[in-house]
């Protein structure tokens, strides 16, 4: 399986590079990709440099222009794919039809992958968008289970990616839109979910915080309980009018806890099952998160290669991976589906 | 400008769904989607009720098109979509891309449902040479983006071509996920969920730590905690080039509110509908979508 790294930076890329990565992923300084933060991404120049260092090193760069293109700012999608073909880069991750006509009909030669904000989770979906584009990869959306990503890969028209390790949506990506509901900014139309201009820490009186989004209150957080960043998905409210008709006076994680998903165990599962790639996402992540993830990785994928039969994850690996995730607390995601 | 309402996004018992219907029929709206759109268990309507529904709201004189899941995961959910993909009678309302592969694979004419990702009208462009004939607009657009969309489909000639939809009045559905929320909440896994989304009809409301409403939760899908309503722009919508609005359930509150809409249209009035305090006007006026800002129609 690939190991697909990413990069929200040049001194990223180089650590991914470094450490071990097949691939590495990019955006573009702009709205054009889902990772769309102040000082992360890539200007043309920064993106030949990066693409020099990648080849160099017999790595693929892959240049992600996933969001969905906004009517009123077509050109900046259209010039975003010229780059992305002008660099030669070894694929094109993209989400939106519109863009994707575009890139197949001009760029025939340049690989297309469909994002995982493409939201296809199905084998029809799949036959559409290889049938449509040409696609010849597809990232899938973290909402299947093991046992539904082994059935779609037998029936896929592409390869399949699947996300490793990282923070975890919830929902079926490409179809959430909580951020744009409270802040107006969502990953399909300005690549940010939760953005870092609406979120305020505010310190309570007791020594704890309080955390907001466009003012909403997302969490509350005591003195000796570390606050995390404030996406929708992962606050704690209180439930009313539930079946029984009680109101839940304790706030809970309604949606989900903060967690970072982990399936270093699934590997030999992943690979049998024909699974071609592996995602690490965090392109707002530090290089030195990025080293760090993608050596673990490196060395997890090597170690199952050189002796199928008998992988086992070793305890360092999954030290190492816990202490770089959310909460410092790992899941399997919808891969187990512990809620079923 | 017509009426459309959507699928019920909630899980109503058998007996209130056809009641519900039976109603719709003698109603001014005129169109109608029908289906479950949300979970797949939620089986207490069989194929064959939907088409008898289908069949009596048709002969009421509405327009009836079936809808189909939004979120497929396993083989069985997508047979399910093919089977009603595959049925001569009634156009479809496609809410996922395997929806589009199917009827467009059959040769129909399709409409799409708001949580088909079109966001310009390239994207159109292709769903038009796939059979598409009305789409609604993404929930999170605003007029202006709408505007946008629809001058760039003008560029590419495809005005005359498509018809054009904005959900109008509803709680808004803002996410989909693997797991069920309602069950979470209650304690309950999704496997032995007990189906207890039919003991809350208008779903589960989620509020902040200081009690500002937030969201909604229904099973699955994750909804707008306020009750969008933007039913006074219907004049402006119309000259933008809005076909229909789209009006969806949470209870029978919807028939008044159709008829009220439809006699406006009718007579060619102001429609006045102030926003209560659980009301917001969505994405339309730009910004963020729980909003409640006031402008006169």
């Amino acid at each position: 399986m690939e190991l697909v790294c990413p990069a929200g930076n040049y001194p990223s890329l180089k650590a991914a590079v470094d450490n071990g990565a097949d691939a590495v992923y990019i955006g573009f300084r702009d709205n054009t990709n889902a990772r769309h933060f102040a000082g992360l991404n890539f200007t043309d120049q920064r993106a030949l440099k990066a693409l020099d260092y990648a080849r160099n090193n017999n790595v693929r760069l892959f240049v992600a222009i996933n969001t969905y293109a906004q009517a009123d700012q077509w050109s900046r999608w259209q010039y975003a794919v010229d780059a992305c073909a002008d660099l030669q880069a070894s694929a094109l991750i993209a989400a939106d039809m519109g863009v994707m006509a575009y890139a197949c009909e001009k760029y025939p030669e340049l690989p297309l992958h469909l994002s995982v904000q493409g939201s296809a989770t199905n084998a029809a979906a799949l036959a559409l968008y290889h049938q449509q584009f040409n696609i010849c990869r597809a990232v899938l959306p973290r909402v299947l289970s093991l046992k539904q990503v082994q059935a779609l890969v037998k029936k896929s028209p592409v390869e399949l990616e699947v996300f490793a390790f990282g923070s975890l949506c919830i929902m079926a990506e490409g179809r959430c839109l909580l951020s744009s509901y409270v802040t107006g900014e969502s990953p399909n139309t300005a690549g940010a979910c939760s953005p870092a201009s609406a979120v305020r820490w505010e310190k309570t009186a007791n020594g704890g915080m309080n955390t907001r989004l466009n003012g909403v209150l997302i969490d509350r957080f005591s003195a000796n309980e570390q606050a995390g960043y404030p996406t929708l998905c992962k606050g704690r409210f209180k439930a009313q009018n539930m079946a029984h008709g009680n109101v839940h006076n304790k706030a809970t994680h309604a949606l989900e806890e903060p967690t970072s998903l982990n399936t270093l165990n699934l590997i030999p599962q992943l690979s049998d099952m024909g699974i071609s790639a592996v995602k690490i996402e965090g392109r707002q992540r530090s290089p030195a998160y990025v080293a760090a993830v993608t050596r673990v990785w490196r060395e997890a994928l090597d170690a199952y290669k050189a002796n199928k039969s008998d992988f086992q994850p070793e305890e360092r690996w999954m030290a190492e991976l816990s202490k770089l995730s959310e909460g410092s607390q790992t899941t399997l995601g919808a891969y187990s589906r512990p809620w079923q | 400008m017509q009426t459309t309402l959507g699928p019920v996004l909630y899980f109503w018992p058998r007996q209130d769904v056809f009641d519900f219907y039976e109603k719709i029929a003698r109603s001014d709206i005129d169109r109608v989607c029908l289906g479950e759109v949300t979970c797949s268990k939620r089986r207490d309507l069989n194929y064959g009720d939907w088409l008898a529904i289908a069949r009596l709201l048709t002969d009421a004189g509405k327009k009836v098109i079936l809808s189909t899941l939004t979120l497929l995961e396993s083989e069985s959910e997508l047979s399910q979509v093919r089977k009603i993909c595959d049925n001569h009678e009634f156009m479809v309302e496609a809410n996922d891309m395997s929806a589009v592969k199917f009827l467009s694979s059959n040769g129909f004419e399709f409409c799409t449902g708001p949580s088909l990702n079109i966001y310009n009208a390239y994207t159109l462009k292709q769903l038009y040479k796939l059979g598409l004939k009305r789409w609604v607009l993404p929930l999170e657009l605003s007029e202006q983006k709408l505007g946008s969309i629809l001058e760039q489909a003008e560029e590419l000639s495809l005005n005359d071509k498509i018809e054009t939809e904005v959900f109008s009045y509803g709680y808004m559905p803002l996410a989909y996920s693997a797991r069920c929320f309602t069950a979470r909440v209650n304690d309950k896994g999704k496997d032995e969920c007990d189906f207890i989304c039919r003991k809350v009809p208008q779903g589960v409301p989620l509020a902040t730590q200081e009690g500002e409403q937030l969201f909604t939760l229904n099973g699955i899908q994750t909804m707008s905690g306020h009750c969008m309503n933007i039913l006074d722009r219907w004049q402006a919508m119309e000259k933008l080039g809005v076909h229909s609005m789209r009006l969806s359930a949470h209870s029978h509150d919807v028939l008044d509110i159709a008829d009220g809409l439809t006699r406006s249209i009718r007579n060619g009035k102001a429609f006045v509908s102030e926003l209560s305090a659980e009301q917001c006007n969505g994405y339309w006026e730009g910004g963020s979508g729980k909003d409640q800002i006031y402008r006169r129609p």
